[in-house]
């Protein structure tokens, strides 16, 4: 992304309409269950968490991982077994699955920040695909039936989360704790150094930075976040199955945030949107997803990589050099 | 019943037999990847789409014209030779300026249009393909029972992956190949249409996964998912071998594809996982594969 030379009160006004637009956008997620299907918009939250996550990862620090559905899945398997059979509360069966995944991700990141860019994307896929397998046959997991009706309990223990309200602003809640240790991360000295890595990484090594730590801190970071989002897809469809840890899981989350743009704060929430529906529109017909999913891969690919956030900024930027 | 380490050596050998099979598949479709890669610096997501589409081709032209697996054969790699080569004129030749892993995610999308196309079409249940008459049937070896056409898919993988290896080794056009690897645009200043070169190596590259397709056809049941699981583990492969070399890869799959077939011997449970396991110890001790140069 090329930063703006504007002047201050450029930037001024530019971050007061940023916070007015942040405003705005969470004042409509409070409204939007009482006009839309609950269960959807969660299910968009959990996914455009999940982007986002990745996001952190590719966008900003340059890392394509092929595996995140192993963070994704692996948490719901976490959640969903420690509130079904250990009875735990959901907060607490969130929790278990945010660390499963963190500690998912320590492992997968230590082998794979061992080879960079094409290779580490293979990594990543071979070792996620090692983890399903894992899952395939692992008792706790019920292989091909999944954790099937699993509680969604009372959070704290007195917030009866089967009234959807209740459990619309628990995903909602959690999606934006998300969202803002994203944006948190991304706009600190920490997430400087990332972006460093990203944009050359043995300049920043020769600068004395230990390359190493920081890729696998940022992997872990973005494997605990794909974890959250994860966990809180369990307790919103109450089940956890083989589909969220398989690679073409591990594909969506690119695409979505492909489709919204790589390396801006709201593309992948656009793109998870985007997708999301898309999916919901198609399941009643017969067409089959993939073929779709696969065009729209191609077609961003070669006509805009920058995605559909990533293109309008794009523009704006133009636009205003140009009027200058 | 003779026994070796505990287990009947019938069983042993059989496994070992599965394993090389198995092994022949990797061999030829890292060998694939390997020498797209090495000239376009792009890996193949959709190669394994493109072993699905041999099979396939070869399965819908017996079913469909009566056209038998001998001639399959030459025209199965043909065609997904030339589908290969239109797709890298029309698109992949547009994204060599870019991030490689744009290269990647083109392939993947790719793939999931293909595999959804056919699994729309024909559904995930596997079709059946009888070997040739020719090579139905089997030999007993005396100290076990060898299935022809088994048999002939390790020694034609073993031609064509020593074929290959000597065609970029040997051959004039082999020369050009390695030298457009090394620095492209030298090679293009010599008057060599290098553009051209690279459109021929991702032809030659598909219509060897697509090679391998129709030769599996008759070994595993012709589905529109065996792409897909496989490609995988050949990604896995390729992580061991280094795609620096040639020979490289053709002897890393069969390695792996043995040590597959010795754990299902041992440890069935963890027979679906010992390569990624073996990758994972790789990287460990030799982050850069076996035989890669670069580190």
């Amino acid at each position: 992304m090329a930063e703006l030379t504007s002047t201050g009160i450029d930037r001024q006004t530019r971050a007061r309409t940023e916070w007015l637009l942040v405003g705005l956008g969470i004042a409509a997620l409070i409204a939007a269950p009482f006009f839309l299907y609950p269960v959807f918009l969660m299910k968009m939250l959990c996914f455009a968490l999940f982007a986002a996550a990745f996001n952190l990862l590719l966008g900003y620090t340059g890392l394509l991982s092929f595996g995140h559905a192993a963070f994704f899945g692996g948490a719901a398997y976490f959640t969903a077994h420690a509130v079904k059979e250990w009875g735990w509360t959901p907060e607490f069966g969130v929790l278990l699955g945010v660390f499963g995944a963190a500690v998912l991700g320590l492992i997968i990141g230590f082998f794979a920040i061992r080879r960079q860019g094409i290779y580490f994307a293979m990594i990543t896929l071979a070792l996620a695909q090692m983890f399903y397998f894992f899952c395939v046959q692992a008792p706790f997991t019920k292989g091909e039936d999944g954790i099937q009706g699993v509680p969604r309990g009372h959070l704290f223990g007195f917030i009866d989360l089967s009234v959807p309200l209740n459990m619309y602003f628990f995903v909602l809640g959690g999606f934006l704790i998300g969202v803002f240790a994203v944006w948190r991360i991304v706009h600190s000295p920490f997430g400087m150094i990332l972006k460093s890595i990203r944009e050359n990484e043995n300049r920043a090594i020769s600068l004395g930075y230990s390359v190493a730590r920081y890729k696998l801190a940022a992997f872990v970071m973005s494997a605990t976040l794909a974890g959250l989002a994860g966990a809180m897809k369990a307790l919103v469809f109450q089940f956890a199955t083989l589909t969220d840890v398989t690679w073409q899981m591990s594909g969506e989350v690119i695409l979505m945030t492909l489709l919204g743009g790589i390396g801006t704060m709201l593309g992948p929430i656009v793109g998870a949107g985007l997708v999301v529906t898309l999916q919901n529109y198609l399941a009643t017909s017969e067409f089959p997803v993939t073929v779709i999913t696969g065009a729209i891969f191609m077609i961003c690919v070669l006509l805009f990589r920058r995605g559909i956030v990533g293109e309008i900024l794009a523009r704006f930027s133009r636009g205003e050099s140009d009027a200058r | 019943m003779t026994m070796i380490f505990g287990i009947p050596i019938q069983a042993f050998l059989g496994q070992l037999l599965v394993g090389l099979i198995n092994g022949s598949f990797y061999a030829m479709l890292s060998l694939g990847l390997a020498i797209i890669f090495g000239l376009l610096r792009v890996i193949n997501f959709a190669h394994g789409a493109q072993y699905m589409l041999g099979a396939f081709i070869g399965y819908l032209l017996l079913a469909h014209l009566g056209i038998g697996y001998w001639p399959a054969l030459i025209l199965v790699p043909l065609l997904v030779g030339l589908s290969g080569m239109a797709i890298e004129k029309v698109a992949l030749s547009r994204l060599y300026n870019v991030d490689p892993l744009y290269g990647l995610l083109f392939t993947f999308g790719l793939a999931l249009v293909l595999e959804g196309a056919f699994r729309y079409f024909y559904g995930v249940s596997g079709q059946s393909y009888m070997p040739p008459s020719q090579l139905s049937g089997g030999t007993n070896l005396g100290f076990m029972f060898l299935p022809n056409y088994r048999g002939w898919v390790v020694v034609a993988s073993l031609i064509i992956c020593i074929g290959t290896w000597l065609l970029i080794e040997k051959t004039k056009l082999g020369a050009y190949l390695r030298a457009a690897t090394e620095n492209p645009t030298l090679v293009q200043a010599f008057g060599v249409n290098v553009p051209l070169l690279l459109t021929l190596t991702y032809g030659i590259g598909s219509a060897l996964a697509g090679l391998a397709g129709i030769m599996a056809a008759p070994v595993y049941q012709v589905s529109p998912l065996m792409g897909s699981n496989l490609i995988i583990v050949v990604f896995a492969v390729v992580v061991v071998g280094g795609m620096g070399s040639i020979l490289g890869a053709i002897v890393t799959g069969y390695m792996l594809g043995l040590a597959e077939g010795l754990t299902k011997v041992f440890y069935p449970e963890a027979s679906n996982i010992v390569i990624f396991v073996i990758m994972a110890i790789v990287l460990l001790v030799r982050p850069a594969g076996l035989f890669g140069k670069d580190a």
